[in-house]
């Protein structure tokens, strides 16, 4: 049951209670005071700083002082700053990236496993662990394994492959983005098997019965029985990826910090940098603004075209 | 089909295994070997690690983080799951939406000004400030996850417990906890483990080392010894086997919680 779906079966739950015996008020009161912890920290938290954000966009705050309007000056500071140009442009590539190859290889994966009966349970164990490791720890895997001197090239250089020898994965500007991001994808593959395994699990098995019956082959079968299947569940985590994509930080900034060169730098980095290192809090709010905007463009534009009935 | 599905375990688990084996070699046998076994294992490697590292404090701070977020987390969305799915609140499908937002909003949006207003408040590298932090980004999913599972419940319980003169607060620990705590289990167990592994709030919001969590300790000394891949190795698997311990004994429920995160129907 996904967070969408629940939004559907909201209307079911909220049914008025007959004959309690009390008055309605107070059953009211009572609801508001259970709510009221959840309320307030995100108030505190969320809503307030969110809201504080989209003013503080609108000036030249610094983060210490005071603030000064300056209307859309900040934005339209952005429009003509190429390096928010080239972040926006490395956060387009990442989602394509996200979008195509570990979306391809979690399908693939989910689709093996789930033709097959004895040892399904251990490969799905294998293919998760790396995403319940943290951050920082993959990070560091990865950059100790991609190392120019220390690493897997090197040693797989000594057993034939020379071409692998002395290449520094995340210090050239030219290979750094496609690396952050192959990392990314070793940690992230493993989920996207385990959710389009269970929801594969779901379809209907007399359907690959008639397909094969009428003589389908594994590719047929694929395409289409267990795809149109698990159509859902393909269209939830690929907007959460365009959503997840806008606003990768992390790896970035453990692996490269938006380096060589800005040739890594993304928005979330871009961010970061302006809000504190440069002391150019009004500008960095303009940046999540943007950021806040396109995440709530993709869900919008996501839920509108289900309920217009599109099939997705 | 199972030679792929061995490729792929290898893709996955590879790396990991090799990343153990560089903890256990010395710094001239690492670079002499990059994917050979370690032929002397260098045990101290985990002993410097933890010192050079300051791994026992960011564990222990790791720790508070994680229990009080996942208590937190459990009382904060039970409380608001028990309202939105048995109590009267006007607007109840209002607020359902008002989360599934707060969800796909970016933390980058409200993190400048959080900073500063936590800076005010005192409430900056102070690990009660994180957790804070914590309660309100991982309530939402919570308290979808939550009321999924309570409005599986049948009323009738509860209709009976009422008439036999129970308040609302034993309905929901006598009659209702005890028939929700798998939910429960599921939403600490993720809350926990994000917590755990969680880096952009703790690297902005925490700055002394003697307060920082594991993720962030093992994070600047990962920056400080980028040279010494035997010794950050150490680190890290200090900073993962508990993960994996918890994860193995624990993976279905694990899978569970992250399966209802990730599916839609």
């Amino acid at each position: 049951m996904g967070v969408l779906q629940m939004d559907r079966t909201a209307a079911q739950s909220v049914q008025p209670r007959r004959g309690a015996g009390r008055p309605k008020l107070r059953r009211t009161a009572i609801g508001f005071a259970f709510m009221a912890p959840l309320l307030v920290v995100n108030l505190i938290v969320i809503a307030v700083p969110g809201a504080l954000s989209v003013w503080y966009s609108f000036t030249d705050w610094t983060g210490l002082g005071p603030a000064h309007f300056v209307g859309l000056g900040n934005y339209r500071h952005l429009l003509g700053d190429p390096e928010f140009h080239t972040a926006l442009l490395h956060n387009l590539a990442w989602t394509a990236y996200f979008l195509a190859v570990p979306m391809a290889m979690g399908l693939f994966g989910a689709f093996l496993l789930s033709r097959i009966k004895r040892f399904q349970m251990l490969f799905r164990v294998a293919y998760f662990i790396p995403y319940v490791v943290a951050t920082v720890v993959s990070g560091s895997i990865w950059e100790s394994l991609l190392s120019p001197d220390q690493g897997i090239g090197d040693g797989l250089a000594n057993l034939g492959l020379p071409w692998l020898k002395n290449i520094n994965f995340l210090g050239d500007p030219h290979l750094a983005l496609g690396t952050v991001a192959f990392v990314n994808t070793w940690q992230w593959w493993g989920f996207l098997v385990v959710i389009f395994l269970a929801s594969m699990q779901a379809v209907n098995p007399s359907l690959y019965e008639a397909a094969r019956l009428d003589g389908a082959n594994t590719w047929q079968e694929f395409w289409h029985i267990t795809l149109p299947g698990i159509r859902p569940t393909v269209m939830f985590l690929g907007l959460m990826t365009v959503i997840w994509s806008f606003l990768v930080f992390d790896y970035i900034y453990i692996l490269t910090q938006g380096g060589p060169a800005g040739s890594t730098d993304v928005l979330g980095t871009l961010l970061y940098r302006n809000a504190f290192a440069n002391q150019q809090a009004g500008y960095a709010a303009s940046i999540g603004v943007v950021m806040a905007l396109i995440s709530v463009i993709s869900v919008s534009g996501f839920l509108y075209l289900r309920r217009r009935g599109w099939d997705i | 089909m199972y030679g792929v599905l061995l490729l792929l375990a290898l893709y996955a688990i590879g790396p990991m295994v090799l990343f153990a084996f560089n903890a256990l070699k010395t710094q001239p046998g690492l670079a002499a070997s990059p994917l050979g076994l370690p032929t002397h294992p260098q045990w101290h490697n985990f002993v410097d690690a933890w010192q050079q590292a300051n791994m026992g404090a960011g564990l222990r701070n790791s720790a508070v983080l994680v229990i009080a977020t996942a208590l937190g987390v459990c009382v904060i969305s039970g409380c608001a799951a028990y309202a939105m799915s048995r109590l009267r609140v006007p607007g109840s499908n209002f607020f359902i939406f008002y989360l599934l937002v707060t969800t796909a909003l970016p933390i980058q949006l409200f993190l400048v000004p959080l900073f500063y207003l936590w800076t005010k408040l005192g409430l900056y590298d102070n690990l009660f400030g994180l957790i804070v932090i914590y309660w309100a980004i991982f309530s939402p999913f919570a308290t979808l996850l939550i009321r999924s599972f309570m409005v599986g419940v049948p009323k009738a319980y509860e209709e009976a417990a009422r008439i036999d003169g129970a308040g609302e607060w034993r309905v929901l620990t006598r009659v209702v906890l005890p028939m929700v705590w798998p939910g429960f289990l599921t939403a600490a167990l993720v809350a926990g483990l994000s917590a755990y592994n969680e880096f952009m709030l703790a690297v902005t919001f925490i700055q002394s080392s003697d307060k920082m969590p594991v993720s962030t300790a093992f994070f600047s000394f990962k920056s400080g010894y980028t040279q010494d891949y035997t010794l950050v190795s150490a680190g890290g698997l200090i900073m993962v086997i508990p993960v994996l311990i918890a994860f193995l004994l624990l993976q279905r429920r694990f899978v569970e919680g992250y399966t209802s995160s990730g599916m839609t129907g």
